[in-house]
């Protein structure tokens, strides 16, 4: 059974740019400020519901709309159109320790940060115990918080924020602070919190932490929503979008001072035991099968000594396996114009189950991008659950008599 | 423990986050929120008291020592050597009791209108019923003026006597006019500040300029000659100069017979009413502007 917790409709949100505050700016520049006003849309006709027990991240680039989404359905700040209904008990992680006062104790910033997320005073003393154990605190709880470290006031807030029971937890950012240890903790928490069936909605910047944290994420394109996915779907197209960004700098650069052009026109994959397709990916194949990448280059004219490079990539960018005619098989490539169709089969391929995307890049004979596609294909590889990490084998044992 | 959550949920309702509320069900919904919090209301006072003070060694006794500062010098300037207490009978208690009213009321108003902006941490970041910033300042202020108000209690007590008639009722109703007041000018300027920096510097010069409109270093005797009919009436429209007239009327004794304005009480009682519309107004104002604060500071 799913219970919906959030449901946004229609929502739109736009600022208005405007630099002067104070009176004096105003009256001054009352005409010219009311024509240099330009408003700004944050968020354009945002509409998603998300159920209980789903845990959602918000992903785009930056000033793409994400924390004004994440404000909006925190009820922080309204939307000028739209309707945002939400069901249970909100926290906003949007910051931590909002409201600590320096010159307070550890003590009464908890009870009073406590009581900003929602807590009840009676609420908070029941988990008081338990949140100076959490944050680690120890003595200093009843030390002015002016004289903590940055550690140990992030892990305190941390602490009093993760007692407050939401239903929903919004998280912005914040879990970026701290050391590892402290890092690995918030995640824990994170993660247990998952368990317990509560949603979470975060905002981040880490295709890592999403991975790790979402099971759906949604993809904030210049205040539009743009994808609404898995997380490797979603993050796919972020990387790719962000690449094209990059590759069009590049090749604005870089076209110009090749002389030659090349076109990859078409690319797919299949693999040796012509393993089932679905939706997100082209190929899902078992470890160990031949993985085939059928190219389509078009040359309008020869190109002298060109070369393919061909790279097996995670959503998070890391390269697994890289292939290229020129720097590391030593290859040269026919010279001719038109259309030239061939298949790379990469043989045997032990990588460990995971999802990945294959890079083509085609070079002219000075190493200069002649194209890209950052994203050419998505392949899986499920199954034979000997081993986890990245790399496949199947590990044996023999035990040796005295 | 998942599915637990799961079926306490199920039976709640979507709440909208943002409801389209004509005016009266919005107050209601407004109150109602700041009742819910309450408890936080109560911690945040506390928050700006203990902070104020920690780490001094005198602490609360400052909030003391100002006002019995302020009250020397005027004694002496205003009182002796300009001649007031010459005019006026008992002019300490006069004095005392409308600075006591008075700084209450200024207290308020300024923290108050810098209040979005000083909590700007917790503004941007969670969502409040906002009017519990300008309300913490009130109640800052309500608590040093309480200190104060024990003193003038003391005072009066072993000086001139309280007048115990009905009439004392003037003194409950002036408190109550100049917490409304406050309330209305403190939620009504923090909301403004936020969107207009120099709210905070205009407030500053009025204030300043507003002590002076209320008789409090002077007697009401001795400005009533120079303000014509029209004038006069505006001068008593001014609820802090109600108030303070109020409080005065039950702690002072001024000897001999004293020109009190006509109908004080029905003026005071109209201010009063005035005065809480004022508030709602204010409220309103304040949840209009409230939806961009996170944006704006």
């Amino acid at each position: 059974m799913s219970v919906e917790v959030v449901r946004v409709t229609d929502v739109n949100k736009s600022f208005t740019i405007q630099k002067q505050k104070s009176l004096k700016e105003r009256l001054v520049n009352h005409r010219a400020g009311k024509l240099h006003e330009e408003t700004f849309a944050a968020l354009k006709d945002i509409s998603l519901t998300i159920n209980l027990g789903e845990s959602v991240g918000l992903i785009g680039p930056n000033g793409s709309g994400k924390s004004t989404l994440l404000k909006i359905i925190g009820g922080i700040l309204s939307p000028d159109s739209g309707q945002v209904l939400t069901r249970g008990r909100v926290a906003a992680l949007l910051e931590l320790g909002a409201g600590f006062h320096p010159d307070l104790s550890g003590r009464e910033n908890t009870f009073l940060n406590a009581s900003v997320l929602g807590l009840t005073r009676t609420e908070t003393e029941r988990h008081f115990d338990e949140i100076v154990e959490f944050s680690g605190i120890g003595d200093f709880i009843d030390t002015q918080v002016k004289f903590y470290s940055s550690g140990m006031y992030v892990r305190l807030a941390f602490a009093v924020a993760v007692h407050v029971d939401p239903d929903i937890l919004l998280v912005d950012e914040v879990l970026a602070v701290g050391d590892e240890p402290f890092q690995k903790k918030c995640m824990d928490k994170i993660h247990s919190f998952q368990e317990e069936g509560r949603t979470i909605i975060f905002v981040s910047h880490s295709p890592g932490q999403v991975a790790d944290i979402c099971d759906r994420a949604i993809v904030l394109e210049k205040g539009a929503l743009v994808e609404d996915s898995t997380p490797i779907v979603a993050l796919g197209r972020l990387r790719r979008d962000y690449q094209q960004v990059i590759a069009a700098e590049r090749t604005e650069q870089e076209t110009t001072s090749s002389p030659h052009t090349a076109e990859i026109s078409r690319i797919y994959l299949t693999d040796s035991l012509n393993s089932r397709h679905d939706s997100d990916f082209q190929v899902v194949m078992p470890p160990g099968s031949d993985l085939m990448i059928h190219c389509e280059v078009q040359f309008p004219a020869a190109v002298p000594d060109w070369a393919l490079n061909i790279a097996i990539e995670n959503f998070l960018g890391q390269v697994f396996v890289e292939a290229d005619t020129r720097s590391t098989l030593a290859w040269t490539m026919p010279s001719q114009a038109g259309t030239l169709r061939f298949i790379v089969t990469l043989p045997n391929l032990q990588l460990g189950e995971g999802d990945y995307s294959v890079r083509v890049t085609v070079r002219d004979d000075q190493d200069r991008t002649l194209d890209m596609l950052p994203q050419a294909g998505y392949f899986a590889v499920r199954g034979f659950k000997h081993v986890s990490g990245p790399v496949y084998c199947e590990p044996a044992v023999k035990f040796l008599s005295e | 423990m998942a599915s637990d959550r799961a079926d306490r949920l199920s039976q709640e309702l979507l709440r909208d986050l943002f409801p389209r509320q004509s005016v009266f069900p919005a107050s209601i919904a407004s109150i109602a929120a700041i009742w819910q919090r309450r408890e936080l209301l109560g911690l945040l006072v506390r928050r700006e008291i203990r902070a104020k003070y920690k780490d001094s060694t005198l602490g609360l006794v400052w909030s003391l020592i100002r006002p019995l500062v302020l009250l020397a010098i005027y004694y002496v300037v205003i009182g002796k050597f300009l001649g007031a207490t010459r005019m006026i009978a008992n002019f300490p208690i006069h004095l005392y009791a409308g600075l006591t009213l008075w700084t209450l009321f200024q207290e308020a108003v300024f923290a108050g209108t810098g209040s979005i902006l000083s909590n700007a941490a917790i503004v941007k970041k969670t969502a409040l019923p906002r009017e519990i910033f300008p309300l913490t300042s009130i109640g800052a202020a309500g608590f040093n003026f309480i200190i104060q108000l024990v003193i003038l209690i003391v005072a009066v007590a072993f000086t001139t006597g309280f007048d115990w008639s009905i009439g004392f009722l003037h003194f409950p109703l002036a408190i109550l006019i100049i917490v409304t007041w406050a309330t209305a000018f403190a939620l009504l300027l923090s909301a403004l500040n936020v969107y207009m920096r120099d709210v905070q510097h205009l407030v500053e010069v009025v204030l300043m300029i507003g002590f002076y409109v209320s008789p409090v270093i002077y007697s009401w005797g001795m400005a009533a000659p120079h303000l014509s009919g029209v004038l006069q009436e505006i001068y008593l429209a001014n609820p802090i100069t109600l108030a303070v007239m109020g409080t005065q009327r039950v702690v002072w004794d001024p000897t001999p017979a004293y020109p009190w304005p006509s109908h004080l009480a029905l003026r005071m009682l109209i201010v009063w009413v005035i005065g809480l519309a004022a508030v709602f107004l204010a409220q309103r104002l304040f949840n209009r502007l409230q939806s961009n604060f996170a944006q704006e500071i």
